[in-house]
């Protein structure tokens, strides 16, 4: 892979073949030698020091999430409460990144959030048909907007899998520039995260492929999954997306974020996730500029593990709250 | 790595008892030795560990007739099925005491906790398994309708995976119906001390298994011993070949698995991370101190550049350090002398004109390391592209078509070992088909298995270990009906 | 007076649990003198079809294992038989009349005969695979598959070992397993489920009935998704036509044959339960 970016057709998208090329004639990625890579360093042993800079980092790092047809105003208000103080015992325990919900209920997030103190979480929504992406481009935009007039400030959306299966990567790439000017046309620039829902793309190809193709097109961040469907977050899933930004920034300059979504749900599992990153990506994505977790039962592991470590002993599902 | 630094993860020594001297194991039990004792040590911190009895040409005789006379009245006596079961009894209680053989195998040979754990334990408990299964079926491996175990035959292991070359020898040969008599290493004698505790919670016959320690000479009085039928040697080149002219035109026979120079070949739709991964791996794991290494790096000329700045960045990620941290990537040279081998075989490197890069990497003041290490603008000329180091050192040449690959790949008076990487399958079977090596991995590096035969072509070795294959070592066909 | 014992209750074993048959059916099983012994689960067609429902599910996960995997798994069942000796050798004294002497010799040989199995698991490979060496530029290998699911009529007069015997043979290559156990003698088959039950046996590889063999055997005879089936329990007079009912899905049939079940089998136990997968690949730059 040692063709430059240097092709301009290739960064803005009108040459549909010379991007079709681009990505298929990226390295291939072995599945086993993948997995053998993720499997050791899900080998580290992360203790004392470590792991509680690990889990204070996880937290921070957390869009917590509630995606469900029965979500409420109420269910979203605490939400909001959890994701601005998760230890009600603690102030100590750091502030989630996010809070990820359905667009129309950005403005009731965005509200709370405001009047409880937690203005610098950010609001994402998940837009785009989520979580099948299957309308027109209209109703895509209109699902963006929607979200950023109501205050979020972050976009989740999700590429077309089924134009990416039927080889039809020029369609996806115009999608998401398309999404990326209406989150840049608002007030504030929103940040987008690209949905590449890796369960569906099956191969780690397919997932390198589609990093790539999401990184050209202009995400900030490329994130694995919609978290609706398992396999979601695997490691070796999002060692190849951590080697994918790797590599973008050496070619480019430019950093993308990663974000790990489904199937994270143990202090393990998330301590694992900061191991991939940091010997991947590199310290620079140890931050939530770079890096996020959407996860939400993950949240009370963390702090349950957190209170293990300042008090010295195990504690239970009393000690932490349901929202 | 100053932000996500993992803080120390130290396994406990305490699970491990080790006495503060051995005798040597005849028998059935522990007899004392009547040569001159010596002391092993942990290679991490130099810390003396135990005094290790050394077994005179006497207490080789003593062991050897222990050994026969096990095979006569006991051994060669009992149903097969029943010498496979108690194999299998070897087998499970390697496996309860897992943890205790990892944490002494790393102490004694210095290499990372993480991979006597997860490596050598499991592989080493998984061949006694494997060749438990075999024991009432030896009709079945491809060397005649009745074949017969030799009798006695007598086995020397290298220091670098102690417990996992006691295990490729052992348990072939009394799967087979033989007895044993074997020499471990001289710097690695604990794990094979520990075994002995395992063959008598088995409940294995006295003298089926003998365990004599020592070094060079004692090893010298197993080879020439005359009532040995049989001689397996793991090690150098240079002393297989004493071992096969002492042994060559006498009835005993001999199995000699030797040293390697093994090229690792990287061409250019090589899956890109993973190549980088199998380069490191086949170099640097158990600090380069593999008979089969990847220790010449084969890269087609026009990836070169990329493939070299990957490995370097990679390589500066390797934790070197502690092996008794469960992050420890890369563990301790074994010995003062091994140190001085390598470090006098790379500087000829420098000397000769090629260009080292090491990883930048903190070594502890006592014990002895060495940092990962490439040299590059090697040619098939350099003493360091010939010579086996045995170390964490990589010699980088290139090549610019598959003939050419094969042909620098082949020169050498090795054969053991060599890597392929490609996206294309054709190309792989094309390559190894043209590769004169006893065992081509294909992209991976370093895979074992009890059921896949491993040993060397020319001066690598003679014969076959694991597997179906390596059976054949330990018996001779029946006679004829 | 001498203590009540509390009796085993004896229920099929489907999927990895033990229920009763649906059809809520029983039969009385007895001793050599016609004693009572126990009313195991009488099972129907629909648990027959259950069974191989739960056999055809379990199956890429048990013929997806590595072959260690299942030696393993197999060793591990021969440990819990023999932690269960005593009981076995009361059982089969009891099902099949004969003296704790006898019944001991054969509980031990079914114990060995098991271990044998297990430790084919990752030989047969070796023996049974090749590469050919085809006349062009070609690799080409030739291995021995697991044939899928297949179904034991087990023998009605070795209510232990003649059971082994093809389940072991069955269970090494990778199969999974639908077993009517010896109609007049099924408690110690039901005892061997509680094994399986106990070891790390995943739930539905092995699933044991427990009936008249005239009344199931024909549907798993005749059962489109069983891709082999041994007739060593079918009565004699039955067994042309339970094979040719086997044909509609031409699965692979194992007639009867009188054996010394004490005796070692040959290879044919498993070869006939195997399939060979050849593949070519070329060889090129």
């Amino acid at each position: 892979m040692s063709a430059p970016l240097a092709n301009a057709a290739l960064l803005d998208g009108t040459d549909h073949r010379a991007l079709h090329r681009f990505l298929l004639a990226l390295p291939a990625v072995d599945q086993v030698g993948a997995e053998g890579r993720a499997a050791m360093l899900a080998t580290r042993s992360i203790k004392t020091s470590s792991k509680v800079y690990a889990i204070d980092t996880a937290i921070s790092m957390i869009d917590l999430t509630t995606l469900e047809g029965a979500d409420t105003p109420g269910k979203v208000r605490a939400l909001c409460a959890k994701a601005v103080r998760p230890d009600p015992t603690d102030p100590t325990a750091p502030s989630v990144a996010a809070v990820c919900v359905y667009n129309d209920l950005v403005g009731i997030a965005r509200e709370h959030l405001d009047s409880i103190g937690g203005k610098q979480i950010h609001v994402a929504a998940v837009t785009t048909a989520f979580p099948s992406g299957r309308a027109s481009i209209a109703v895509k935009l209109q699902d963006t907007r929607d979200a950023i007039n109501t205050g979020a400030s972050e976009i989740d959306m999700v590429i077309d899998r089924g134009a990416f299966l039927a080889g039809d990567y020029g369609k996806i790439f115009d999608e998401i520039a398309a999404i990326k000017e209406a989150c840049d046309s608002g007030e504030k620039r929103a940040h987008l995260k690209v949905i590449l829902e890796t369960g569906e793309l099956v191969t780690y190809d397919n997932v390198r492929r589609a990093s790539w193709l999401a990184m050209l097109a202009g995400a900030d961040f490329i994130k694995t999954s919609t978290g609706k469907i398992s396999p979601a977050a695997t490691p070796p899933v999002v060692l190849v997306m951590l080697e994918a930004v790797r590599d973008f920034y050496a070619k480019t300059g430019t950093r993308i974020g990663v974000k790990a979504a489904g199937g994270i749900r143990s202090t393990k599992d998330a301590i694992k996730q900061l191991v991939l990153v940091n010997e991947t990506a590199g310290e620079e994505w140890l931050n939530p500029t770079l890096f996020r977790i959407g996860a939400s039962a993950l949240l009370n592991d963390l702090l349950l593990q957190r209170q293990k470590l300042s008090s010295g002993h195990y504690s239970g599902p009393n000690y932490v709250t349901l929202d | 790595m100053s932000l996500f630094k993992y803080a120390a993860a130290p396994e406990s020594r305490a699970i491990v008892n080790i006495a503060s001297s051995y005798g040597l194991f005849i028998d059935g039990e522990f007899v004392d030795g009547t040569g001159t004792a010596f002391k092993t040590i942990n290679p991490a911190t130099e810390e003396v560990l135990s005094e290790i009895a050394e077994g005179s040409a006497l207490d080789v005789d003593r062991a050897v007739k222990a050994a026969r006379r096990a095979y006569s009245k006991v051994w060669s006596k009992m149903p097969a099925a029943e010498r496979g079961k108690y194999l299998y009894r070897i087998a499970r209680i390697m496996q309860e005491r897992a943890r205790e053989f990892a944490v002494l195998e790393t102490l004694n040979n210095g290499k990372p906790i993480r991979e006597s754990r997860d490596v050598d334990v499991p592989l080493a408990a998984a061949h006694f398994f494997y060749h438990a299964g075999w024991a009432d079926k030896l009709e079945h491996a491809g060397v005649g309708s009745a074949p017969k175990p030799h009798g006695v035959v007598g086995q020397i292991i290298p220091w670098n995976f102690p417990l996992l070359m006691l295990s490729w020898k052992v348990a072939p040969a009394l799967a087979t119906g033989n007895t044993v008599v074997l020499k471990p290493a001289e710097t690695t004698p604990l794990t094979a001390l520990l075994f002995a505790d395992v063959c008598r919670q088995a409940g294995l016959p006295a003298g089926v298994v003998n365990i004599v320690t020592g070094a060079g000479a004692t090893g010298a009085a197993l080879v020439s011993h005359p009532d040995v039928n049989k001689i397996a040697f793991t090690g150098s080149t240079k002393v297989g070949k004493a071992i096969a002219r002492e042994i060559v035109g006498t009835e005993k026979s001999v199995t000699l698995e030797l040293g390697g120079k093994g090229a690792n070949i990287v061409f250019d739709d090589a899956p890109m991370d993973e190549t980088i991964e199998g380069i490191v791996n086949g170099i640097f794991f158990n600090q380069g101190h593999v008979c089969c290494a990847g220790s010449r790096l084969l890269i087609q000329e026009n990836v070169q550049d990329e493939v070299l700045d990957r490995l370097r960045k990679r390589m500066a990620q390797l934790r070197v350090g502690d092996p008794m941290d469960k992050n420890t990537d890369v563990g301790a040279i074994n010995s003062a002398a091994q140190l001085g081998r390598i470090t006098e075989l790379s500087n000829t490197g420098d000397s000769e004109g090629a260009e080292r890069w090491s990883a930048p990497c903190d070594l502890p003041a006592k014990g002895f390391w060495y940092a990962p290490t490439i040299f590059t603008g090697v040619t098939q000329a350099h003493r360091i592209a010939r010579e086996e180091i045995f170390g964490p050192v990589l010699s980088v040449l290139t090549f610019r078509t598959p003939a050419e690959a094969i042909e620098k790949a082949n020169n050498t008076p090795y054969g053991l070992s060599a890597g392929i990487w490609t996206d294309k399958g054709s190309r792989i079977l094309w390559t190894a088909a043209r590769l004169r090596a006893g065992v081509v991995w294909a992209n991976t590096f370093n895979r074992f298995d009890p059921t896949s035969p491993f040993g060397g072509y020319k001066e690598s070795g003679w014969g076959r270990e694991g597997g179906r294959h390596g059976l054949a070592a330990y018996l001779k066909q029946g006679e004829q009906a | 007076m001498s203590r009540i014992e509390v009796r085993k209750t004896y229920k099929l074993f489907i999927g990895g649990a033990f229920p009763r048959s649906e059809s809520g059916r029983s039969y009385e099983v007895v001793d050599k003198e016609g004693n009572f012994i126990a009313n195991p689960a009488m099972a129907s067609r629909k648990d027959a079809r259950d069974a191989v429902v739960a056999a055809r599910s379990a199956y890429v996960g048990w013929s997806g294992a590595t072959a260690y995997n299942r030696g393993q798994v197999l060793y591990r069942v021969a440990e819990l038989m023999e932690a269960r000796r005593d009981e076995f050798i009361d059982e089969v004294s009891l099902s099949e009349g004969i003296g704790k002497g006898k019944a001991g010799k054969i509980v031990d040989a079914a114990i060995d005969r098991w271990v044998w199995y297990a430790g084919w698991s990752d030989k047969l490979g070796s023996i049974l695979g090749a590469t050919n060496p085809v006349a062009g530029p070609y690799y080409n290998f030739s291995i021995p598959e697991p044939v899928g699911v297949v179904a034991l009529i087990a023998p009605q007069d070795s209510s232990l070992l003649g059971l082994i015997d093809l389940l072991g043979a069955a269970l090494t290559t990778g199969n999974t397993v639908v077993a009517l156990a010896s109609e007049a003698s099924p408690l110690p088959a039901i005892t061997l489920s509680e094994v399986l039950a106990t070891s790390d046996v995943p739930g539905g590889v092995v699933n044991i009935l427990t009936g008249r063999t005239k009344e199931v055997a024909p549907w798993l005879a005749s059962h489109m998704d069983v891709d082999a089936i041994n007739l060593a329990g079918v009565a004699a007079e039955d067994v042309r036509n339970l094979a040719g009912e086997a044909t509609d899905n031409l699965k692979r049939v194992i007639a009867p044959k009188s054996r010394d079940w004490l005796k070692t089998p040959t290879l044919e136990a498993m070869t006939s339960l195997l399939e060979v997968k050849t593949v070519w690949h070329p060889v090129g730059i």
